[in-house]
């Protein structure tokens, strides 16, 4: 699902954020990446999402290169990926269903189908009865999980977080990731950036270990550059 | 069990794309939504958006009783074209009888439809009574107005610069003192209007430019208190067009909602000054009366302010919305 080969990311200013980050994770594979803050979690999603471009190396997703993509298609880019971030990036003028409505909207999905997707997605993470609230309304956890259901609605292929459970008590913690064990389990591949060691060696799942922009630590051995 | 999970995998590995059917409705279906809600943005929050409006509307009131005022003074100038008369003057020491004469020379030319004879008396009579000088003119001894022949070119003899040399030909005869056409002082009116023209089309220029870039200036103020709104959605996926929509149609709202502010105050100050204008042409004896603003004017008025509010917003959106990322 993604490849990334020798990848570095210098910022303007001079830091380097990656030096040379090379792994694969397979399609239908969940994994985690870890490491301190400053180490290059985010920048790597980042990479992945095109909101940020690598220095050098080559990224490929879904069997595209993404240095290819142009700017005017980032945007069908990202609707390949389901992001989840540690402060939920929701609207908060706007009730739960229109915040997981708007990926459907934004794809341009007809208004039959839009109602029974989001509450599909609502009820996967459980908050059905919640829709009509705004996001203020809600406690943290239950929040994060309106960021889930707004980044599985599109049912995409991909799914990325970046510190899921950031501000979040272990019980919540669990799970949420449990939740996206649940999607991997139906075919979605999952990378979560996360410094919760005890949770991720309790889920058994493979893990990239980041120090100072360098893999310390790879269990997707990264696949022939074909 | 691993089979199943193949099919989910290439199910939800497709889904994300839709038919273009579907983009298209709701293409449409946003362009509607998108319409009215801006609409209803505008009208809700008055406070906000009724300054802008206001200036706006004034700066696109201007140009338009700029248009109106042109449109009534060549209107004006217009009725008297083609009647331009001739006037000769003769001399003091003409007598009636060569004036008679002249009189029957002129008839015989075939550029002039009525030559008539104005005695002295006639003349005197006539001043007196236009020129609120009558009693005055009781106290000369003696009559001050020369004999007079007003001439009215024929339909086809009207052309002014043919009639310019013609008066010039006259002025040359004896007895002849002056001979006055009275389209002089319509060359000069005419020349002013031109000028005046010129001035008002700069000035609208100006005025249409400051219209750009106030829309475009609301507009950029629009997009920064909605930059973490847009940085979000272009996070799950919006394309540029679906993010400056809603602001173009806020543009055009802006531009189309004051336009219709100018018209109906171009329209208010039509009415008010309809009455005093008829009265100021009765007291010249004409006919006048002033010109509103034509349907196709005001048409083109909405047109043009919707326009400009979409071309300012077009501007602001182009230039600001490339800055806001998601981070």
């Amino acid at each position: 699902m993604i490849e990334f080969h020798q990848v570095f990311k210098r910022y303007e200013g001079g830091h380097e954020a990656l030096k040379g980050v090379s792994f694969g994770l397979p399609r239908g594979e969940m994994a985690f990446l870890t490491g301190h803050s400053g180490a290059g979690k985010s920048t790597l999603l980042k990479l992945i999402a095109l909101m940020e471009r690598p220095t050098r190396g080559q990224i490929i997703l879904d069997d595209i290169n993404i240095s290819n993509v142009k700017d005017r298609q980032v945007p069908y880019h990202r609707r390949k990926i389901g992001m989840i971030f540690q402060d939920h990036r929701l609207l908060y003028d706007r009730t739960v269903y229109d915040n997981v409505a708007l990926p459907l909207i934004i794809a341009g999905v007809s208004d039959r189908d839009i109602p029974k997707r989001v509450r599909a997605a609502l009820d996967k993470v459980g908050l059905l009865s919640k829709e009509r609230q705004l996001p203020i309304q809600l406690s943290g956890g239950e929040q994060q999980r309106v960021g889930i259901a707004r980044a599985v609605v599109n049912k995409p292929p991909l799914l990325l977080a970046d510190e899921p459970t950031g501000n979040l008590d272990p019980e919540l913690s669990e799970d949420i990731m449990n939740l996206f064990a649940q999607f991997n389990q139906v075919g979605v591949s999952v990378l979560i950036a996360s410094h919760d060691l005890g949770l991720i060696a309790r889920m058994k799942h493979p893990v990239i270990a980041l120090k100072e922009g360098r893999t310390i630590r790879n269990e997707l051995a990264e696949v022939d550059f074909a | 069990m691993s089979n199943q999970k193949v099919s989910t995998k290439r199910a939800s590995a497709t889904s994300y794309k839709v038919s273009f059917r579907d983009r298209f409705r709701t293409a449409l279906k946003l362009h509607k939504e998108n319409s009215i809600q801006t609409l209803l943005d505008i009208l809700r929050q008055p406070t906000n958006s009724l300054m802008t409006i206001l200036v706006l509307a004034i700066a696109l009131a201007l140009p338009s009783a700029f248009y109106l005022f042109m449109t009534n003074a060549k209107a004006v100038s217009q009725s008297w074209d083609g009647g331009i008369k001739m006037a000769l003057y003769l001399e003091d020491s003409a007598t009636e009888k060569q004036a008679q004469e002249l009189l029957t020379e002129l008839n015989l030319r075939p550029e002039f439809e009525q030559v008539t004879f104005v005695s002295k008396e006639d003349a005197l009579q006539e001043f007196k009574d236009y020129s609120g000088f009558g009693d005055a003119l009781d106290y000369l001894d003696n009559n001050p107005m020369p004999y007079t022949i007003t001439l009215e070119p024929t339909a086809s003899f009207s052309d002014p610069v043919a009639l310019e040399a013609l008066a010039q030909e006259l002025a040359e005869l004896a007895q002849v003192d002056q001979a006055k056409l009275d389209s002089d002082w319509i060359k000069k009116y005419n020349s002013i209007l031109t000028i005046s023209e010129q001035v008002a089309t700069f000035v609208s220029l100006m005025l249409a430019l400051g219209v750009l870039l106030i829309v475009g200036n609301t507009i950029r103020l629009a997009i920064l208190n909605r930059r973490e709104e847009i940085q979000v959605i272009k996070l799950v996926g919006a394309t540029d067009a679906f993010i400056r929509r809603p602001f173009l149609y806020a543009g055009f709202w802006y531009g189309l909602i004051a336009a219709l502010l100018a018209a109906l105050m171009v329209n208010v100050v039509f009415v008010l000054l309809k009455q005093s204008t008829s009265q100021l042409a009765q007291l010249y004896s004409s006919e006048f009366s002033l010109l509103g603003l034509a349907p196709s004017f005001t048409l083109g008025l909405l047109v043009i302010g919707a326009l400009l509010g979409l071309t300012g917003a077009w501007v602001s959106v182009r230039k600001h919305l490339k800055d806001i990322n998601p981070q």
